[in-house]
């Protein structure tokens, strides 16, 4: 069961700089460690970040295994209509998490 | 006689150490950065929280039908488990044992719920330990006054003061003698667990006291004791006794 930590304003005046910010819990297993037996532990990292505004995708990420477990992203766009921020995580084993956020603009 | 002066003051220094009055205590909080402080303040951004959801969840799950779920003997956490964090560790009635809190968690799970207890450090155990630590937030810890709890503070504190492992440190030759000043590059804190479970940068994940300590001891250069040892639980229950008058955090975030 993955859980997400999503900050976005609930309101927003037309034309406002917003800063978003997104949290997934995941292990990021790096694939480059052992475990206690001696064997490589399989790389599982979430490789791909992206947020949808409207529809429309407005920032995406490919992230990389140095990148920590749970990993944080914070960005900022601009508020233009109100309706539902999606944001989508996907791993090495081709989970895909999603989740929204509705904005209201004003 | 150059040499007196400095001897003089460090064993003033440790003379003074244990004796913190309630104004003089501070939160391993307070010894960080401040982006660190930030982010253990912003829930929606204290990656702890991601665990205290799922300690809710925990809370609720009713995953097989012969068991009870926790919510419902024990109702909403908000109100019933408001300050249990402070009574911990504390005296199991029935078997006379000291138990620290996810020690009840996995009691209660073994003879309310007929379930297995979960293994310690399990991101389940942490979880459910954190959500149920999280509803003290903001409160002041007030230790028991539990007169059989004295022996097992004072075992904790003998522990605490003890000279262990090939460097022939304690936990008081540090975080009593020179708490604020510098380790290598790590500032030592004054070693009061207000935030526990919390979240280690360093671990990049949620961690509990007996791991702190557990990693205190590696670094000291003796054997840790293992999970769930009662002198582990012990030096929990000093180390809340001696934290009286600070807040809980939990879930902290620390470096």
């Amino acid at each position: 069961m993955t859980r997400a930590l999503i900050n976005v304003p609930k309101q927003a005046r037309a034309g406002e700089i917003i800063e978003i910010k997104a949290m997934i819990a995941h292990v990021m297993e790096t694939g480059y460690r052992r475990d206690a037996g001696g064997s490589a532990i399989e790389r599982n990292i979430i490789n791909r970040f992206t947020c949808f505004y409207d529809g429309a995708e407005i920032f995406a990420a490919e992230l990389f295994p140095a990148i920590s477990a749970n990993p944080f992203i914070a960005f900022s766009t601009i508020a233009t209509k109100s309706g539902a921020i999606a944001f989508a995580w996907t791993d090495d084993k081709g989970n895909t998490e999603t989740t929204t956020a509705e904005i209201k603009v004003v | 006689m150059g040499w007196r002066l400095p001897l003089l003051a460090a064993a003033a220094l440790l003379l003074s150490g244990g004796f913190l009055q309630a104004d003089e205590k501070k939160s391993g909080f307070d010894f960080m950065a401040p982006e660190t402080q930030a982010m253990q303040e912003d829930d929606l951004s204290n990656p702890g929280m991601l665990s205290i959801a799922e300690g809710e969840a925990l809370w609720q799950a009713r995953d097989n039908p012969h068991r009870a779920a926790c919510a419902q003997c024990h109702g909403e956490a908000r109100q019933s488990m408001r300050g249990a964090a402070m009574r911990y560790p504390q005296i199991d009635k029935r078997s006379g044992q000291l138990i620290d809190l996810q020690g009840r968690i996995n009691l209660c799970r073994q003879e309310k719920q007929s379930a297995p207890p979960f293994a310690f450090e399990s991101p389940a155990l942490l979880a459910l330990t954190a959500y149920v630590a999280h509803q003290s937030r903001g409160q002041v810890i007030a230790p028991s006054q539990d007169a059989k709890l004295d022996r097992h503070r004072q075992n904790g504190q003998a522990l605490f003061e003890r000279r262990l492992g090939q460097l022939g440190l304690s936990c008081a030759a540090c975080h009593d003698a020179f708490p604020g000043q510098r380790l290598g590059g790590s500032i030592i804190p004054q070693a009061h667990p207000t935030a526990y479970p919390l979240y280690r940068l360093e671990w990049q994940a949620l961690g509990s006291l007996q791991r702190r300590l557990r990693n205190c001891m590696i670094g000291m250069r003796a054997e840790p004791f293992p999970y769930g040892a009662q002198e582990l639980i012990e030096l929990e229950a000093y180390l809340m006794s001696r934290a009286k008058g600070l807040k809980i955090e939990t879930p902290g975030v620390r470096p």
